[in-house]
């Protein structure tokens, strides 16, 4: 970890406006290091979201386009650094769960310093506190956010190793060109970078203004690039929190209680600590800790434990319950129903996040001070929270940041982290603390569930009103968002008390159509259960709702599904993006009885996209997607192959939550408790193809992580309904307790 | 406790470990074998995947005592020296990780695939129940494709 030190020196003030239209000025700064390191401000500094003429306040700003600006507001930075050996590096304040940000981050300093992939190093941050509301990853906003100021730190950091060339070699720096780390006169001489990086560093230079370079005239970004660390997953290298090994550090399973947020009131010691391989076993505040040699024998011994429990916080509650309480909470619509409306109400059931790596993490606490090694989107809140309930100053907590097994929303929060640091407290060593999946399932976070009222009112073949009430429990935000977002609450234009929960949804949620008159709010019930943001939080849901309606308000109108989005649509880009859909996908060919096609589009993040896919549901019990098309305008593409993975991710998440994979609440707990009973998404539940095509743009870049999801959950949703004939109302489609649960415990 | 010898990637290991310890712990905690990951431990998500005498299996529930004297193989000992397997290659050609947890898993379920049938059909791909929670299965399909047709 490269330390912090502060600029001394500023470089430039960049007013470049090649990336798009806003003008945002970036100063980067020379931070006195012996080799070359370029320090800029991290969110925007100066300028405003961009000025928009649609009244919804999505459109005006975004989730993303929100956590840019509160992170404006912060005094941090971010350092590329040239090192003794040439090499580029970068640590990033991000965290890495698979959505590939350190290739694309690496393709952005190769392609500004003129350099290999292989000399770029980008790393993850540990917890900067420093740097308050800029490291939360979250919002599909880490290219958003951090893709201009690190070409233009990057950008200097050349014009600067160009600098010393030319005060080596006493010429000017008009005829001297970089290429593979090696600065050329106009003579042949050539120097590295690793030699001049020293150069590089002294303040003395002259300034030297240089831009970042246009994108048209890219090499590196926009060219299909593989993962960096592709060779590392394939060869089993990549160390995840389950793999970390700190000297002494002993593996650590807990029993949890039966029910959600219990806490052991005591339990059979002597007979789990005479188990084979158990070390240790104590009562902390989520369940009974055992300390062993093995995952193995902790494991065998969390299973033997038998504990006192206190009552959790929803032991009385089951989803019928659940439900009842969201369709009393569903807020009245405000048109009144005519002969020429249509209503719908949908159901999503809770749906766990499930990242294939189970919660874990690695503490070592000690008197003086604490070590955190874990995956973790928000690290400085989760080190903080550690620091409070360990009763240690902030400082005395270090938080390595890990790359994740996934995350999908999940790693925002760090409940492993604080569940490691009281066991690594209460046994006095080190622990390797990992959940069995069957708690990551039970006790861990789940989006929340939702019911959904929409009315749609026509006259003469348009529309002319539309209007969708959201009740869902209560989103768990309390891992930095929510302070996020009452930092900037003054800026936002969703003005008045609105919750953080209605921030969120306004600022996520739009309708991309022409509907006349569009309003779309949100209640929530308060529940004490562990929910989170899932992938594209509350628009899979919303949006999905919404295009399953779409597609019955074009029947009723004898529309083509199709034709009738086009025409509704509200810009060119979308109504391009919907186009190419449709013709790569061949929207309208002839398919055999219960078969069918589904479109659905959606815009978000300064990004569009439409899925159109196709089902085989001869038997409605057993859908399979079969194919998929997906097109996506995501402005200025840095890396079009990890893109496409993301879209992937997406359509998968998509076929999965709407077809099969939920979570059944009983008495206090789902009854779900693995793979075989949470039905994500198999190999043979996924389409044998699948062609996804990105638009060209020199739009600035938008978010793209997320963008997925939801198109593809009313494609799906769609071309069921059709190759069915029935109206899918509740979510997952398919949704049996078709398992024996597991024992609660 | 009983000693259990076997062979490993290709050389001898020795363990002491009780007879009913499932094979992922004997690697992962005793050996610091990390590559076959925990996703469920009791044969459902296919994370552990890996070979007993050249067959895939599933280390989380095959207890210590049944791998005696036989022939492990786990993602690390599957490349030869730096030689990456022609798979191992297909998966980097098609960039098919995403967070990577389930890959080692995935490689070695397409690897004993692909020994059993030279072109494995949409169906046989179909039969390999590893979960990818990313997602990638589009691409894990595509790979193993060209990991076929180059062998
Ligand atoms: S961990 Fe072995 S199959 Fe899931
Ligand atoms: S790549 Fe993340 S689970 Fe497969």
């Amino acid at each position: 970890m490269t330390t912090y030190v502060p600029p001394t020196d500023q470089l430039e003030e960049d007013d470049d406006t090649s990336s798009g239209t806003d003008r945002r000025r970036f100063l980067t700064y020379l931070v006195a290091a012996p080799t070359l390191t370029i320090a800029v401000q991290l969110g925007i500094d100066g300028g405003s979201p961009a000025a928009a003429l649609v009244p919804q306040p999505a459109d005006i700003i975004d989730l993303g386009e929100l956590l840019i600006l509160a992170g404006a507001a912060t005094s941090g930075m971010l350092t590329i650094e040239i090192t003794e050996d040439g090499t580029a590096r970068l640590a990033l304040p991000r965290a890495e769960v698979g959505q590939g940000i350190t290739t694309t981050f690496s393709m952005l300093l190769a392609e500004e310093l003129d350099l290999a992939l292989d000399d770029v190093e980008v790393t993850l941050a540990d917890a900067r506190p420093e740097l308050l509301f800029n490291q939360l990853t979250g919002g599909s906003n880490t290219v958003r956010s951090m893709y201009d100021p690190v070409r233009r730190a990057a950008a200097a950091a050349r014009g600067r190793l160009l600098a010393a060339a030319a005060a080596r070699w006493k010429v000017s720096t008009s005829g001297l060109t970089t290429s593979g780390g090696v600065v050329s006169g106009p003579d042949g001489r050539t120097a590295t970078y690793a030699e001049l990086t020293a150069d590089a560093a002294s303040s003395g230079l002259p300034n030297l203004r240089v831009s970042p370079k246009k994108p048209a005239d890219y090499e590196v970004i926009g060219t299909p690039t593989g993962r960096v660390d592709a060779r590392k997953a394939v060869t089993g290298q990549i160390e995840y929190g389950v793999d970390v090994d700190v000297p002494g550090a002993m593996p650590v399973m807990v029993a949890r209680p039966p029910t959600i947020n219990g806490s052991p009131t005591s339990f059979n010691e002597a007979a789990i600590k005479a188990m084979p391989g158990v070390i240790d076993a104590a009562m902390i505040e989520t369940g009974v800790a055992v300390l062993a040699e093995t995952f193995g024998q902790a494991l065998d011994a969390k299973m033997a434990v038998e504990a006192t429990w206190t009552k959790g916080t929803i032991d009385d509650l089951s989803d019928e319950q659940i439900f009842a309480r969201l369709r009393k909470a569903t807020l009245p619509f405000t048109v009144p129903k005519t002969g020429l409306s249509l209503d719908a109400e949908f159901d999503f059931h809770f749906v766990s996040h499930a990242p294939l790596e189970p919660n874990s993490a690695v503490a070592d606490v000690r008197k003086d001070g604490a070590t955190i090694w874990a995956a973790a989107k928000s690290p400085i809140i989760a080190a903080q929270a550690i620091a409070q309930e360990l009763g240690l100053p902030q400082g005395k907590v270090t938080f390595h940041v890990l790359q994740g097994g996934g995350s999908f929303g999940r790693r925002l929060f760090y409940d492993a982290a604080l569940e490691a640091a009281r066991a690594s407290k209460a046994f006095g060593r080190p622990v390797r603390l990992m959940w069995t999946r069957i708690d990551d399932m039970r006790h861990g976070r789940a989006r929340a569930a939702s019911h959904h009222k929409l009315r749609a009112t026509f006259a003469l073949g348009g529309v002319l009103s539309y209007e969708q009430r959201v009740a869902s429990v209560e989103t768990d935000t309390r891992h930095g968002l929510g302070e996020i977002l009452t930092a900037v609450a003054a800026s936002l234009p969703v003005a008045g008390n609105a919750s953080f929960a209605q921030t969120i949804f306004l600022t996520t949620v739009k309708c991309p159509y022409n509907f006349g008159v569009v309003t779309q709010l949100l209640n929530e019930i308060p529940l004490k259960m562990h929910t989170g943001s899932w992938r594209s939080v509350y628009s899979a849901n919303t949006r999905g709702a919404e295009e399953i309606l779409v597609d019955e308000m074009a029947a009723k109108l004898g529309r083509d599904p199709v034709a009738f989005r086009r025409q509704q649509l509200k810009t060119r880009r979308q109504k391009a993006v919907l186009d190419r859909a449709a013709q790569e996908g061949g929207w309208g060919r002839a398919m055999p009885k219960g078969h069918a096609q589904g479109i659905a589009f959606h815009d978000e993040y300064k990004s569009c996209t439409a899925v159109l896919v196709e089902i085989d549901a001869t038997d409605p019990q057993d859908p399979r997607v079969t194919k998929a098309t997906i097109v996506a305008d995501v402005g200025l593409c840095l890396n079009p192959s990890g893109l496409k993975s993301q879209l992937l991710g997406g359509l998968t998440d998509a076929i999965g939550t709407t077809l099969r994979a939920g979570l059944h609440i009983k008495n206090g707990l789902p009854l779900e408790g693995s793979y075989s009973q949470f039905h994500y998404t198999r190999q043979a539940d996924s389409p044998t193809d699948v062609n996804i095509i990105i638009m060209d743009s020199s739009e600035k870049p938008g978010g793209a992580g997320e963008l997925g999801v939801p198109a593809a959950v009313g494609a799906v949703a769609n071309a069921y309904a059709r190759a069915t004939g029935t109206k899918p109302r509740s979510f997952p489609i398919i949704f049996p307790v078709d398992f024996e649960p597991f024992p609660a415990h | 406790m009983p000693a259990y010898t076997f062979t490993l990637n290709g050389s001898p290991v020795t363990v002491d470990a009780p007879a009913d310890l499932d094979l992922l712990w004997v690697l992962r905690d005793k050996l610091g074998v990390r590559g076959p990951k925990y996703g469920c431990g009791i044969d459902v998500c296919k994370a552990c995947t890996s070979h007993l005498d050249g067959e895939a299996f599933n280390p989380c529930v095959t207890p210590v005592s049944e791998v005696g004297g036989r022939e492990v193989t786990t993602i690390e000992g599957l490349a030869d020296g730096d030689t990456l397997h022609p798979v191992q290659e297909a998966w980097i050609d098609q960039d098919v990780a995403q967070c990577g947890y389930c890959q080692p898993g995935q490689i070695m379920a397409a690897v004993a695939l692909l020994k059993r049938t030279k072109n494995p059909t949409d169906a046989d791909i179909d039969a390999i129940e590893n979960v990818c929670r990313c997602g990638s299965y589009f691409r894990i399909r595509e790979a193993i494709k060209a990991a076929a047709a180059s062998m």
